[in-house]
């Protein structure tokens, strides 16, 4: 990250303050967005919500490192399972973040992961179902610049 | 009649006027694999401050939550790497870490740090104790300070004094050099001006834009920063602190970050050492 | 460089319970948006972009890892475990090294 941009303020009086700031460097970018990405995904099916489950910090102490997980409730049977998780980010340079693949031998469709988001923005988890149907969940996540750093 | 409006100007940095906001410390109990940490003791008598606070008070839930399993905790990737080099040859002498020591030989080394070393005339830092036996029993090559290999082996040897409180001599020949450290906290430098004092001691508790200032303890070093996404040394946070104030840093290794270091661990006696620390 | 994985994994479990695993490698999962700060140019992208979980030679779960996922990259995930056999855990690097390790597990 650029510290050199970085102004320096105390004051005493500081009360709490969630800031965005979109003065970011010009990131190398593919050119997708996190809409692009989900319509590769679903093939522009239809996506309902209710059943995926994603837990985001509501503020990310730093960016860098923003722990997620991501459970769809489904029994994970041979009939019934739950085939992907695609969690995308739509603030980032670019926005695929990871694609979870799940088997019937998963359990569960869970996985827990630690994630980069330059800035406040929506993280967003599409779930594949085997009987070809999608369901989704959107957070808002807000991340913060510090005040201290080295 | 036309009734002019002004429209404010928001600006995306702000600085808010208003009742000062001291969300202080926060009440959470640090359990790691089963073993409780301090994270405040009572300061001792002539303490400039009333209560010590370990810097894992002051985090957000999630990041205070990586840091209670050591299978959560990022920085035990390293600790994988440096359990290897630990029985890894390596040097002219033919020899590993493994040749002449036990990992458990270390416990309770990292609450002592800095200590007096009689030979070099000076204290010893763990970085410089590590360099001591590679180039004089391995003839090994030195490790720079903040090398990952560095970081890893400080992190593990730390990782063998966790729950132990911090213990540092300020007496006799350390004492000259505590002054010293003293003398670097209190010390205004910088554009702006500012000393470790102003933030860590007189203003802890309070937000400084959006990070929620600690007393800037050591214990728990070297720390895992979620910044860095990886670990680093006091030295280097030193650094970067005094970067952020626009003063010329020391540099990492330097006496004056030594001193520096001896005296902020003094600052923290009876918290429990808390290697490898997670932070933002 | 020194890529030690380290991974959780109960060492026994009933037959067909859930169990939870957790895995973890030190990789600096360098993104492609950083620039040296001496020349200005781009830092090459180079992260594990493929982590593998096996039982017994069978997948039981996969990651398809973006340069949005953090330095030493984390992976929690469950498994329902059939039987007693071995885990193996493979991570990919964008330049076609393998790292990966082994876990056995007791079913009673």
């Amino acid at each position: 990250m650029n510290m050199d941009r970085r102004q320096f303020v105390l004051t005493s009086a500081a009360a709490f303050a969630a800031l965005s700031v979109n003065a970011v460097p010009a990131f190398a970018a593919n050119g997708a967005t996190a809409d692009d990405r989900i319509k590769e995904f679903t093939g522009g099916a239809e996506i309902a919500e209710g059943r995926v489950t994603l837990n985001t910090p509501e503020i990310a102490e730093n960016g860098n490192t923003v722990p997620i997980s991501v459970e769809v409730d489904s029994p994970m049977t041979d009939d019934n399972y739950v085939q992907s998780i695609m969690v995308v980010a739509d603030g980032n340079p670019n926005p695929e973040v990871v694609t979870f693949n799940f088997t019937t031998m998963s359990g569960v469709a869970a996985a827990k992961t630690r994630i980069r988001l330059a800035k406040t923005q929506n993280v967003i988890a599409v779930a594949k179902l085997s009987d070809g149907s999608f369901q989704m969940a959107k957070n808002e996540v807000k991340v913060t610049i510090g005040g201290c750093g080295g | 009649m036309k009734i002019l409006r002004r429209s404010a100007i928001v600006a995306l940095s702000v600085s808010m006027v208003g009742a000062v906001a001291f969300a202080g410390p926060d009440d959470d109990k640090l359990v790691i694999e089963g073993e409780t940490i301090v994270t405040d003791v009572k300061a001792p008598a002539g303490s400039p401050l009333d209560h010590i606070y370990s810097g894992w008070r002051f985090r957000s839930d999630e990041t205070q939550s990586l840091q209670t399993d050591d299978f959560e905790n990022p920085a035990f990737a390293a600790i994988e790497n440096a359990i290897a080099q630990f029985d890894t040859v390596d040097g002219k002498a033919g020899k590993s870490c493994a040749d002449c020591h036990s990992i458990t030989d270390f416990e309770g080394l990292r609450t002592q740090l800095p200590r007096w070393n009689e030979e070099l005339g000076k204290p010893e830092t763990l970085e410089m104790i590590i360099n001591r036996s590679r180039t004089e029993h391995m003839q090994a090559e030195p490790w720079k300070w903040e090398a990952p290999e560095m970081l890893g082996m400080t992190a593990y040897i730390g990782l063998q004094s966790r729950g132990q409180p911090v213990d540092v001599d300020t007496e006799g020949p350390m004492a000259e050099w505590a002054a010293k450290g003293k003398e670097l906290y209190y010390t205004r430098v910088g554009q702006l001006n500012m000393s470790c004092a102003q933030c860590h001691e007189a203003n802890y508790g309070k937000m400084i834009r959006a990070d929620h200032l600690s007393q800037g303890q050591v214990n728990g070093f070297p720390v895992y920063r979620l910044k860095w996404g990886g670990l680093g040394s006091s030295h280097r946070r030193f650094k970067g602190c005094m970067r952020n104030i626009r003063a010329e840093p020391y540099q990492p290794g330097s006496d004056e970050f030594i001193a520096l270091e001896l005296y902020v661990a003094s600052r923290g006696e009876g918290l429990s050492v808390e290697t490898p620390s997670v932070r933002n | 460089m020194a890529s030690k994985p380290r991974v959780k994994v109960p060492k026994q479990a009933a037959a067909g319970e859930v169990i939870t695993i957790k895995t973890l490698i030190s990789h600096t999962m360098e993104s492609g948006q950083r620039k040296d700060r001496k020349t200005g140019d781009l830092i090459p992208r180079k992260i594990i972009n493929k982590f593998t979980c096996y039982f017994n030679d069978q997948e039981v779960f996969s990651a398809d890892i973006d340069p949005a996922v953090s330095s030493n990259p984390y992976m929690e995930f469950s498994c329902k475990v059939p039987e007693s056999g071995t885990f193996r855990f493979v991570w990919i690097d964008d330049d076609g090294s393998e790292y990966s390790t082994e876990k056995k597990i007791t079913v009673q």
